[in-house]
């Protein structure tokens, strides 16, 4: 204790407090802060996890793989008096892609590349190419997974969090029950639901099939191209509802019953209630809640892992789980690392975006 | 007029709880499966799906799975090393993240408020973002253990532990904590001579039981649940988790009974625990959410 006063000794303490934030902060640096800053570094090398050469620098050109597209119009092939051919069916015959993008001088840029989607313009086709045909699937299936789970799971949470908040006798009964899956494992929810979802014994189709009276032909819920995102979507939010339902709820308990009781007073329906009154006081739990939910989504790996594997052609492909097939499986570090901070850059940008559009004004 | 609403009322509330019975039933009925169908032999197990037996512990009833699972994979030591590795870093992190929120809560010093933002603003960063670099920085650290030096940490215990003994939710949520206690108490067991470390175990420690809970509950979800990075980091069957072993009961022609058996094993405790503490792991989650 120095002269300086009991005020000014309790708060100057640099050695003391170095001392007590050194462990967390050494370690949050090396494995968070490191890694992070090695992400955007591996991203401009050819990095592999084990290799006998060195590593080297090669600039943009693991992104210029990852996100090089193309578009290519194709016109209907004529014959030589200049009339468009039909094939027995009357199509028009187009050339095909591939001459355009093996070997061919003329379109160097095209060079390697794979058809996407297309569509007809008239007699022409267009269609789109893209170099990396499965990373641009992972990453429009990330985005479909979020546009999709980031409304409907905060909605259905909102709620559910409303159906609890009733002053009913047992109601923490339900609150419990709604919010069990939380804590079971998203891979043992996975490997659950995939007897669910099968095609011959699964629970679904017999319970579907059962509540159209036997007239629902049962589906290979995750083996089927159409609908194995969606399936993977629907367990996804039956998991993680009751997580940003409990958030709602603390949001919904901080708003007064005063107001409540004024609105009643004025002779507010339960509709008018809800409008004027909750969802006001709801603004900031709501934006916490979109973010918390977009961040947990583009993080989506587990269940593709378990269900899918990324298939059936493609359909359930997306960024994290690509990121570890390249990063991990083909020990290509520099590739994971592109597409690491490809979706980093992604949450960034939304999450700032949320947060700029819902800010106090 | 009582007689007017009482029906009406009587009415609403029925409708209320029918509509709070199915959607429980939405989430029990799975998890309910799961356990029933891991006491059934595989052909029962499938028949029944088509039924309501599918939820109902009917017909021939045994432990036969469970004794199955054993049978295929070394699920005793998957469950020692989940455990073990969760036991360990809940306990660690706790102490550690405390003790740097105790820190940032109450003492002055240089750069402190630099190094609170930067760690406040690595929670933007999803660990799956930089899983990828971070098994090159694991497969480059050294480790002094028993045996002496040993470069490169895959196939360890500490890999999956280390890693997450720090994080900046847990910092935060202490940090958060701590402000709202009284500083008369530190001030007085300073003037009585204590250390700042004294002060943290005897003064604070003592009244922060509520946040510790929160802190651990949370952590223990995150960790038993790791699958993403022992996957990566585990070849070796021997420090192996739970989540990790499933992959025992994928093979093509899946033996159903035997994977529902696993998959209650691992769940049941943590359902079980959840049940009693269900206040505390609700409570755990809102807080999460308190600061925007």
């Amino acid at each position: 204790m120095s002269t300086s006063g009991p005020q000014k000794s309790l708060q100057r303490h640099p050695l003391a407090g170095w001392l007590m934030i050194a462990p967390a902060a050494v370690l949050i640096a090396t494995f968070l802060i490191a890694p992070f800053i090695l992400a955007f570094g591996y991203s401009f090398t050819n990095q592999r996890l084990i290799s006998p050469n060195p590593t080297e620098f090669v600039g943009l050109r693991n992104f210029e793989q990852l996100i090089g597209v193309g578009t290519l119009v194709l016109s209907p092939e004529t014959d030589d008096a200049g009339v468009v051919v039909r094939d027995d069916d009357g199509a028009l015959q187009y050339p095909t892609v591939r001459s355009f993008t093996r070997a061919n001088d003329d379109f160097p840029h095209l060079q390697g590349m794979q058809e996407w989607f297309g569509w007809n313009w008239g007699d022409d086709r267009v269609v789109v190419l893209a170099r990396d045909l499965v990373f641009m699937k992972a990453l429009t299936n990330t985005l479909i997974f979020v546009a999709v789970v980031a409304p409907v799971q905060s909605a259905l949470a909102l709620l559910l969090a409303l159906m609890i908040n009733q002053k009913l006798r047992g109601i923490n009964i339900f609150r419990t029950i709604y919010f069990m899956p939380v804590v079971v494992s998203i891979v043992v929810v996975s490997l659950l639901w995939r007897f669910i979802y099968d095609g011959r014994n699964g629970l679904l189709n017999n319970l579907l099939e059962f509540l159209s009276f036997g007239l629902f032909q049962p589906i290979d819920w995750l083996g089927n191209p159409g609908t194995a995102l969606w399936a993977i979507i629907a367990m996804s939010i039956w998991q993680a509802v009751g997580f940003h339902m409990v958030i709602w709820l603390s949001g919904l308990q901080t708003i007064p019953v005063s107001l409540y009781e004024a609105a009643e007073i004025e002779g507010a329906n339960a509709w008018q209630k809800f409008r004027f009154v909750t969802w006001p006081g709801l603004r900031n739990t709501a934006v916490l809640i979109i973010v918390v939910i977009t961040m947990q989504a583009f993080a989506l790996f587990a269940q593709v892992d378990v269900m899918t594997n990324g298939g059936p052609v493609d359909s359930t492909q997306v960024l994290v789980f690509q990121a570890v097939q390249r990063g991990y499986e083909q020990q290509n570090i520099a590739g994971g690392s592109a597409i690491s901070v490809i979706l980093f850059v992604i949450v960034l940008t939304i999450s700032l975006t949320q947060r700029y559009l819902t800010r106090e004004r | 007029m009582a007689a007017v609403t009482e029906p009406n009322h009587v009415a609403r509330t029925t409708w209320r709880y029918a509509l709070l019975i199915a959607v429980a039933m939405i989430f029990v009925f799975p998890i309910l499966f799961m356990v029933v169908s891991s006491l059934k032999p595989d052909a029962q197990l499938l028949r029944d799906t088509s039924s309501i037996a599918a939820f109902l512990p009917v017909g021939d009833i045994s432990l036969d799975n469970y004794f199955g699972a054993f049978r295929r994979a070394p699920v005793g030591l998957f469950i020692f090393n989940s455990i073990f590795i969760t036991l360990v870093t809940v306990l660690i992190s706790l102490f550690l993240c405390s003790l740097a929120a105790f820190a940032f809560a109450y003492l002055e010093f240089r750069g402190k408020a630099v190094i609170l933002s930067i760690i406040i603003a690595t929670l933007i960063i999803p660990f799956e973002t930089i899983a990828i670099p971070m098994l090159m920085v694991v497969n480059s650290l050294p480790f002094i253990g028993a045996n002496g030096v040993q470069w490169g940490w895959l196939n360890t215990y500490h890999v999956q532990m280390v890693p997450f003994l720090a994080d900046a939710l847990t910092i935060f949520l202490f940090v958060q904590y701590f402000k709202d206690l009284p500083k008369e108490l530190i001030e007085a067991a300073r003037l009585d001579g204590a250390s700042w470390f004294q002060v943290y175990r005897l003064v604070i420690v003592p009244i922060a039981g509520p946040v510790f809970a929160t802190a651990a509950i949370l952590k223990f979800l995150v960790m038993y649940n790791q699958y993403l990075w022992p996957l990566m980091v585990t070849q070796s069957e021997q420090v192996r988790p739970v989540m990790v072993g499933l992959q025992y009961f994928f093979q093509l022609n899946t033996a159903w009974g035997e994977v529902m058996a696993y998959l209650s094993m691992i769940t049941i405790p943590v359902l079980a625990f959840y049940l009693v503490l269900q206040r505390a792991f609700i409570a755990s989650i809102a807080s999460t959410g308190i600061k925007g």
